[in-house]
């Protein structure tokens, strides 16, 4: 190939100048949040259902694997789920933002990380005081899991807040958001159960799963540092 | 017409073979219960999958005779236990173990530990199992349990662990976490048998499991079983002794159809031998113990 054919500047097509011109700023901003705002109730779907399937094996080498102990788990979660839905709605009437969404998700982590830490001693503290495995398992995977879950269960109201514009429409973008965390939910169930126990220890998926509520985080964080500037940029829209 | 057509259907239709008679058919909270007949012999079947594996049979005409080639191979750890005190046994199946070291030991105790209640129900019905002061059955997970008797400071001079039925394994009974604590059970000079996995990559990690908590141990398998037998010895014994040992067992073994010298033999041969597993197998830990995906490997 011919030295000079690098420096050649790419021809831009045409097509992609003006359809930028043609799409105006809150336009796209509008789209990249929207997006985001999936992104980000997608990956919540997906950290709740692997951390309830983890919660099976963290539990199991102090009180077993027998059914109730799955009924401890999900009783837990699920109780744990409706009171997020509760205080992310309660929290979503005031001054919505992306930030404040953002926030869920490191709140998430933090209260998720520690569980490398302390899931052991705690585990230990109740299996010491409770003879009776089916309520040791209950108390144990509250103690674990309840403030995780409340704080991850708070991210479904709080997107149906930050996607809803009219009223007309809320069904409808109520109805995209559980398909999308639900989506989010199937695949960190059959990815936990199928792959990552697989591939690495409990421990690691547990940082997995705190970095990628991190991750999902800075995202968000960026998303609203991002919406002014991209609000007040009009050169864009400007030459319309 | 009809008569033709039931002719042709019949024809058509694949004849049972040997008909087993099922005595009785439980969806228990664990596992699918079948109890089959086939002539004298009665079977408890963990499932009613086609490459289903008879977990426990007992024949009726000489309820002594083990029936299965692993349960006479467990019988064979007694090779390094003298007059054991105290036997415990993890996995009752049709009871035939616990049952067996009562009867060889007078004065010993076995606990039994079993998580479903119903097999202890079937044990009961179908196998005459009975417990009593000297054979109890503790209906408990063995990871609850066994870390309970721990903190209890229990010991035993003869551990059995025969948890599996073949069909899910409990992945937390396969763990160092967990064989750490069983260690801890054993008293000074007991002996540990374990009823282990020999096809898939689960025999690897399984391998490389036990050596890490018990380090040495004698791999025992025989040609004509599918199972491996894991045998930590609780006393140090020479060929010769072993085959002592083996002659003053084989008069009372007999009855239970156990070719203990035949397995003395095997099992000094196998001492010493070099690991025919991979050395390199990730160790499975209550961090990771995928022992299910393992086995489907």
């Amino acid at each position: 190939m011919h030295p000079s054919f690098i420096r050649v500047p790419l021809p831009i097509p045409q097509t992609i100048i003006t359809r930028s011109v043609h799409l105006s700023a809150f336009n796209l901003y509008t789209a990249a949040v929207v997006l985001l705002i999936y992104a980000l109730a997608f990956t919540g779907g997906f950290v709740i259902m692997s951390l309830e399937l983890l919660g099976g094996r963290i539990l199991a080498p102090y009180f077993g694997s027998s059914i109730y102990v799955w009924g401890s788990i999900i009783t837990v979660f699920m109780l744990s789920l409706s009171l997020g839905y509760l205080l992310g709605g309660r929290w979503s009437v005031h001054r919505p933002s992306l930030i404040r969404f953002a926030s869920i998700f490191v709140g998430g982590a933090l209260l998720m990380y520690p569980l490398i830490l302390v899931a052991e001693p705690i585990m230990e503290w109740i299996f010491a005081r409770v003879e009776d495995p089916r309520f040791g398992s209950l108390l144990a995977a509250s103690a674990l899991f309840i403030l995780p879950t409340v704080v991850l269960g708070m991210i479904s109201p709080y997107s149906v807040r930050l996607l809803v514009k009219a009223v007309e429409q809320s069904g409808q973008v109520a109805g995209h958001l559980y398909f999308v965390s639900t989506l989010g939910s199937a695949l960190g169930t059959l990815m936990t159960s199928f792959y990552l126990v697989l591939w690495f220890e409990i421990n690691t998926i547990l940082m997995l799963l705190t970095g990628a509520l991190a991750f999902m985080f800075i995202l968000a964080v960026l998303g609203h540092r991002k919406a002014p500037q991209l609000w007040a940029d009009s050169t864009v829209g400007g030459q319309k | 017409m009809k008569r033709a057509l039931c002719v042709v259907l019949l024809a058509v239709l694949p004849t049972p073979v040997l008909a087993d008679t099922v005595l009785h058919k439980e969806r228990s909270l664990y596992s699918n219960i079948v109890v089959k007949q086939h002539g004298s012999t009665i079977c408890l079947l963990f499932s009613i999958r086609r490459d289903q594996r008879n977990q426990s049979c007992i024949d009726t005409d000489r309820p002594k005779r083990m029936v299965f080639v692993y349960t006479r191979m467990t019988l064979a750890g007694l090779l390094f236990v003298d007059d054991p005190k105290n036997i415990l046994v993890v996995g009752l199946g049709g009871g035939t173990l616990p049952v067996a070291f009562t009867e060889l030991f007078p004065h010993t105790h076995v606990d039994s530990i079993e998580i479903d209640p119903a097999v202890t129900e079937v044990a009961r019905r179908f196998f005459g199992f009975r417990s009593g002061p000297r054979l109890e059955v503790h209906t408990q997970d063995a990871r609850v349990w066994s870390r309970r008797a721990a903190l209890k400071d229990k010991r035993y001079d003869l551990i059995i662990l025969d948890a599996f039925n073949g069909e899910y394994i409990p992945e937390h009974l396969m763990t160092r976490e967990f064989l750490t604590d069983i260690r801890s059970l054993l008293a000074d000079g007991a002996t540990l048998i374990a009823n282990t996995f020999s096809v898939s990559d689960l025999y690897d990690h399984e391998s490389v499991t036990y050596k890490d908590v018990f380090g040495s141990f004698i791999n025992f398998k025989v040609p004509e079983s599918g199972n491996r037998m894991i045998v930590v010895p609780g006393v140090e014994l020479s060929d010769d002794e072993i085959d002592e040992k083996a002659e003053a067992l084989n008069r009372q073994l007999a009855p239970y159809g156990v070719p203990i010298k035949r397995y003395a033999r095997v099992m000094a041969n196998q001492r010493g031998r070099k690991p025919d597993w991979k050395t390199d197998a990730r160790i499975l830990t209550d961090q990771y113990s995928p022992a299910n995906l393992l086995q489907a490997n």
